[in-house]
């Protein structure tokens, strides 16, 4: 590697210990400052300087703790853009998540509590608490509307599997330039808005919609069918809208598979079911993984569908994090549901980044 | 195999003790966390020298060759050329350039304004620039191509806008990372001579990194053998086939067959060996070894003698069975199994046609030349 | 190989499905009567509702005037995240190892598949913080979307330059250091010019995403900057209307063309390499 080296001369000083205490003195204030708003007296005269002196010295530090090299700025300052820039606009957030999820509602600016409170004996006060988390976790509306979400988004993510399969093995097996061709028009439709594509749904499953006037007119059904607002159509609004999403990592594995594969299980006496199960399926697994998270953990979290295609009574916790947000105004408490929302997708999420890394290494 | 063509320079500075080296690599070791790439590394290179660094995959001829050009900083060691020290210098500041195995030719350039680049990086006019670039594609015979986009371009011609590049700005040190791998058999014979004809046109110095122990024979005017990190033997590409200074370069270059023994007690005019496969064997004697001491005979297999019957004048001799043979026109290749069940590698040289060749399962001589042993202590 | 029925057929069936809603939307934004589904004979009425304004309707037809809005914040977002993305994209694969390069890894993945209420809520929450410590940002309006929708699109267009760049012989670069370009040089000569169909593409991504969102934009948004996916999404919210149908055939008789012009651009140039 070209560009690294020549940024890196070998520098050795006792400098680590004295910058390490230094930045943990600086994220340690504004750590406690930033989050608790606590009030500090005389602060607010000098406020102005201190923000300026802590984000030049602040970040000065960061990035040189981050980049372990300090004579040499280019190197540091490159990394520093994107990663001072996620940090404040993607992790960050999430403390602030925390942070407020530890507090109560109140009516004020801003809508919550601070975390503790100076008494007028100059005692502190901890108001922070967990009583967010024991409420939903003690409530059955919550907890039903997790499980719910769970149920539905695995059921969606099965059924996009079984959908999406045998249309990205039949691209993956399409000689040029038909699979391209295919290609394209299954990402063509991700290319056009997510929200009008859902939209369009509405139209087909109404009671009045083009599929009941289509039966109707056809004889086969004499009442028309009730679709939406129903969890069937919240089952089909999330496998239609993430198709692609499982279909395209699907594609990427199969079209890897080498035909002589399925030749040689052939020729050694495999039916095409064996062949199946036993050769394609183990080796387009990475493949199923990723389609299957890459439909699943936005599938939890999904407000759109359930609010336009389900009814009143599908439960979904992106939906119920949403209204407590919107209609209750409850900040803490939409924050309460947001981070054990997140922890559930934690997990499927590190999965996912490991398979793929996995498959990186593999080339 | 072809015997080295006398393109060495005329003189050979290398042999001289005084002779100041144009590039001095100096105890580099280079680590990539537990693996050590380059071991403790020390070699002389003099001005207008064809170096050739041999070595299979992953024995760290081409990390020595990217700490010379400045895209690996070495773990130890320092690299000095011409005099002076490199550590710290970057890539874009040493007086070498570099041919890439892969070409590296931008894809999103001309051919004329890939050669231009390394001159316009360098400060000079765009007219000054393109007057060189125009001069340096004659000699690599492509003025005609200099419109063309590297993928409009055969094999042979991206190979020579790829050494054009490296050359235009007249580097003290020019490093070629396999520069003929790329090419077919037949072109690359070719190129090779071609290759010894810049080098001697400009009198640039090279080092030449390669897997191939024929294009390092041909090209080279000194050849060095690596091997795991280490240099197994540096010398002229005569003497790393003639007097090999290990049983690895004597296999790695060229075939051999390797018998090993014991030093026996010494005569005055010759050695004698104890080999299990041979018996007493006669060899030249060489200083520095004791009685009982386990030494490997080192044996060309184009140095056998094979003949039916023992010739009169044969010192060591035995028989065995000729279990194959190959006939590869100019010569013949036998493997002949001894008595003791021992396969040794013979060819002949088929001059003439003979009526009788030896053939499949014939009882046979196989006789060795005290003189064409080579003794192996490692 | 031999191939039965059934994949032919499902893959039809499958390719109906993902456009059939997609054609029935374009159809119905043609039909005489408001019933969306019902079909009353063929008019262009819906389009005519659309701009009934003449160019005012730019600003009086809240679709129109939130399509603007949409199209600003997806240009600016689209760009920033392009060079954020392409940012991360060079460190991870050029920097070799630092500190931070696993975190800064974990961060641009996760976007991609974190639910987006849970990134709507948290950035919200981060500029209704920053407000009160920092004075910054002065309530919520375009540059509280346009800084959501840069950093999730940053995300995707970090993945797709960072497999671009993976692909990218580094010997290309290792030749411009070596004929003498300084690395600021060298990523502008060579880097730049050799991934830039990736980062093409990646803004077009960006850009689509941003124009997109609605979860997101509905956190982070304020009064005077509803886009056009908020202000559909509460139209249809009460539901079916045919002047969504009329701009939503607009939208994808456009993203349809440009799909085309770039298929035929890519193609022809494919051509030209070989």
């Amino acid at each position: 590697m070209s560009a690294p080296d020549a940024f890196t001369p070998p520098v050795a000083s006792a400098w680590p210990l004295v910058r390490r205490v230094a930045l943990a003195l600086f994220a340690g204030f504004w750590a406690v400052y930033a989050l608790a708003l606590m009030p500090v007296p005389g602060i607010e005269a000098i406020r102005g300087n201190l923000i300026a002196l802590t984000v030049v010295l602040g970040g000065f530090l960061v990035a040189d703790e981050v980049t372990e090299d300090l004579s040499l700025p280019r190197r540091w300052l490159v990394i520093a853009v994107p990663l001072v820039w996620f940090l404040l606009f993607f992790l960050i957030p999430f403390v602030v998540l925390g942070r407020i999820s530890l507090s109560e509602t109140v009516i004020a600016r801003p809508p919550y509590t601070p975390l503790w409170e100076r008494g007028p004996d100059g005692s502190l006060d901890i108001l922070a608490g967990f009583q967010n988390y024991s409420w939903i976790l003690g409530d059955a509306l919550y907890r039903n509307a997790y499980l719910s979400s769970i149920k539905i988004a695995a059921i969606s993510t099965l059924l996009a599997l079984l959908v999406g399969y045998p249309i990205a093995y039949y691209i993956a097996r399409s000689p040029e330039p038909r699979r391209s061709v295919l290609l394209l028009l299954v990402i063509l439709p991700f290319w056009t808005s997510f929200l009008l594509r859902v939209y369009a749904w509405i139209g087909f499953l109404r009671g009045n919609g083009v599929i009941n006037n289509v039966l109707l007119s056809l004889g086969i059904i004499e009442e028309p069918l009730v679709m939406m607002q129903t969890d069937f159509a919240v089952y089909l609004g999330i496998v239609y809208a993430y198709l692609p999403f499982m279909i395209l990592p699907l594609y990427a594995t199969l079209v890897k598979l080498d035909d002589a594969l399925i030749e040689a299980a052939s020729d050694l006496g495999a039916s095409p079911a064996v062949t199946f199960v036993t050769v394609t399926l183990p080796l387009s697994m990475p493949g199923i993984i990723a389609g299957s998270m890459l439909v699943f953990i936005p599938a939890i979290g999904e407000y759109v569908i359930p609010a336009l295609l389900g009814g009143p009574d599908t439960l979904m916790i992106g939906r119920v994090m949403w209204d407590e947000f919107f209609s209750s105004r409850d900040w803490p408490v939409a924050s309460a549901v947001a981070i054990v929302m997140l922890i559930l997708v934690v997990v499927p999420i590190m999965w996912l980044q490991s398979v793929q890394n996995r498959q990186e290494e593999q080339g | 195999m072809p015997s080295n063509p006398s393109i060495a320079a005329n003189t050979r500075p290398w042999r001289d003790p005084s002779a100041k080296p144009f590039i001095s690599i100096r105890h580099i070791t280079k680590r990539f966390g537990d693996f050590t790439a380059v071991n403790d590394v020390s070699l002389d290179i003099y001005r207008g020298e064809l170096f050739c660094l041999l070595g299979g995959s992953g024995c760290g001829k081409s990390t020595l060759l990217r700490m010379l050009a400045g895209f690996e900083t070495p773990t130890q060691g320092q690299i000095l050329i011409d005099g002076q020290d490199m550590a710290g210098v970057p890539a874009d500041k040493r007086p070498t350039n570099m041919m890439f195995q892969s070409y590296a030719l931008f894809p999103h350039m001309s051919v004329e304004k890939n050669v231009a680049y390394g001159l316009l990086r360098e400060g000079k006019s765009k007219a000054e620039a393109y007057a060189r670039v125009a001069e340096m594609l004659a000699l690599v015979k492509l003025e005609k191509y200099a419109k063309r986009k590297p993928h409009q371009l055969s094999g042979g011609q991206r190979q020579r806008v790829a050494l054009a590049r490296s050359l235009i700005k007249q580097p003290k040190l020019l490093l070629l990372d396999e520069p003929l791998g790329a090419l077919d058999k037949k072109l690359r014979e070719e190129t090779q001579f071609e290759l010894i004809n810049i080098q001697e046109t400009l009198g640039v110095t090279f080092i030449v990194v390669t897997h191939d122990q024929d294009e390092a024979m041909t090209l080279a005017t000194r050849i060095g053998v690596m091997t795991e990190g280490v240099i197994a033997q540096i010398g002229e590409p005569r003497e790393i086939y003639e007097t090999p200074q290990s049983r690895f370069v004597a296999d790695f270059i060229g075939s051999v067959n390797l018998f090993e023994g014991q030093v026996g007690p010494a005569a005055p005019d010759f050695m004698r060996v104890d080999t299990a496969d041979l018996g007493p064997v006669a060899v030249p004697p060489r200083p520095g070894l004791t009685q009982g001491q386990t030494v490997w005979l080192a044996m060309r297999p184009e140095r056998v003698w094979l003949t039916r019957e023992k010739p009169a004048e044969a010192i060591n001799s035995v028989r065995g069975e000729v279990r194959d043979m190959g006939y590869v026109g100019h010569m013949s290749s036998y493997v002949v199994r001894l008595d003791n069940g021992r396969l040794v590698r013979v060819t002949q040289a088929n001059e003439g046609r003979r009526d009788n060749p030896i053939t499949w399962d014939e009882q046979v001589s196989v006789s060795f030349e005290p003189a064409d042993f080579r003794v192996l202590t490692e | 190989m031999k191939r039965g029925w059934f994949l032919p057929v499902f893959a039809v069936l499958g390719f109906a499905f993902l456009y059939a809603p997609i054609i029935s939307l374009v159809v119905f934004s043609f039909n005489e009567s408001r019933l969306v589904t019902v079909w009353g004979g063929f008019s262009t009425q819906w389009y005519g509702e659309l701009f009934a304004d003449g160019w005012d309707s730019w600003q009086t037809n809240p679709l129109l005037a939130a399509s603007l809005i949409s199209l600003k914040v997806a240009a600016i977002a689209a760009s920033i995240a392009t060079v954020i993305g392409t940012l991360a994209a060079f460190v991870l694969t050029r920097f070799g190892k630092f500190r931070g390069k696993l975190l800064l890894t974990g961060m641009i993945t996760a976007p991609l598949v974190m639910p987006e209420v849970i990134i709507g809520l948290s950035l919200l929450l981060l500029f209704v913080s920053m407000e009160m410590v920092l004075g910054w940002p002065a309530g919520r309006g375009l540059t509280t979307v346009v800084i959501a929708h840069g950093t999730f699109c940053a995300a995707y267009v970090a993945v797709i330059a960072q497999s671009r760049l993976r692909d990218m012989d580094e010997s290309l670069e290792e030749a411009a250091r070596d004929l003498g370009a300084g690395p600021v040089r060298v990523f502008f000569d060579i880097t730049l010019p050799v991934i830039a169909p990736a980062l093409v593409s990646g803004w077009l991504l960006a850009f689509t995403l941003s124009l997109d969102d609605l979860v997101v934009a509905s956190f982070v948004s304020g009064p005077g900057a509803s886009t056009l996916p908020m202000v559909i999404f509460s139209k249809v919210r009460l539901g079916v209307s045919p002047d969504v149908n009329a701009l939503a055939t607009i939208i994808i008789a456009i993203v349809a063309l440009a799909v085309t012009i770039a298929g035929v651009l890519l193609r022809r140039q494919a051509r030209a390499a070989r």
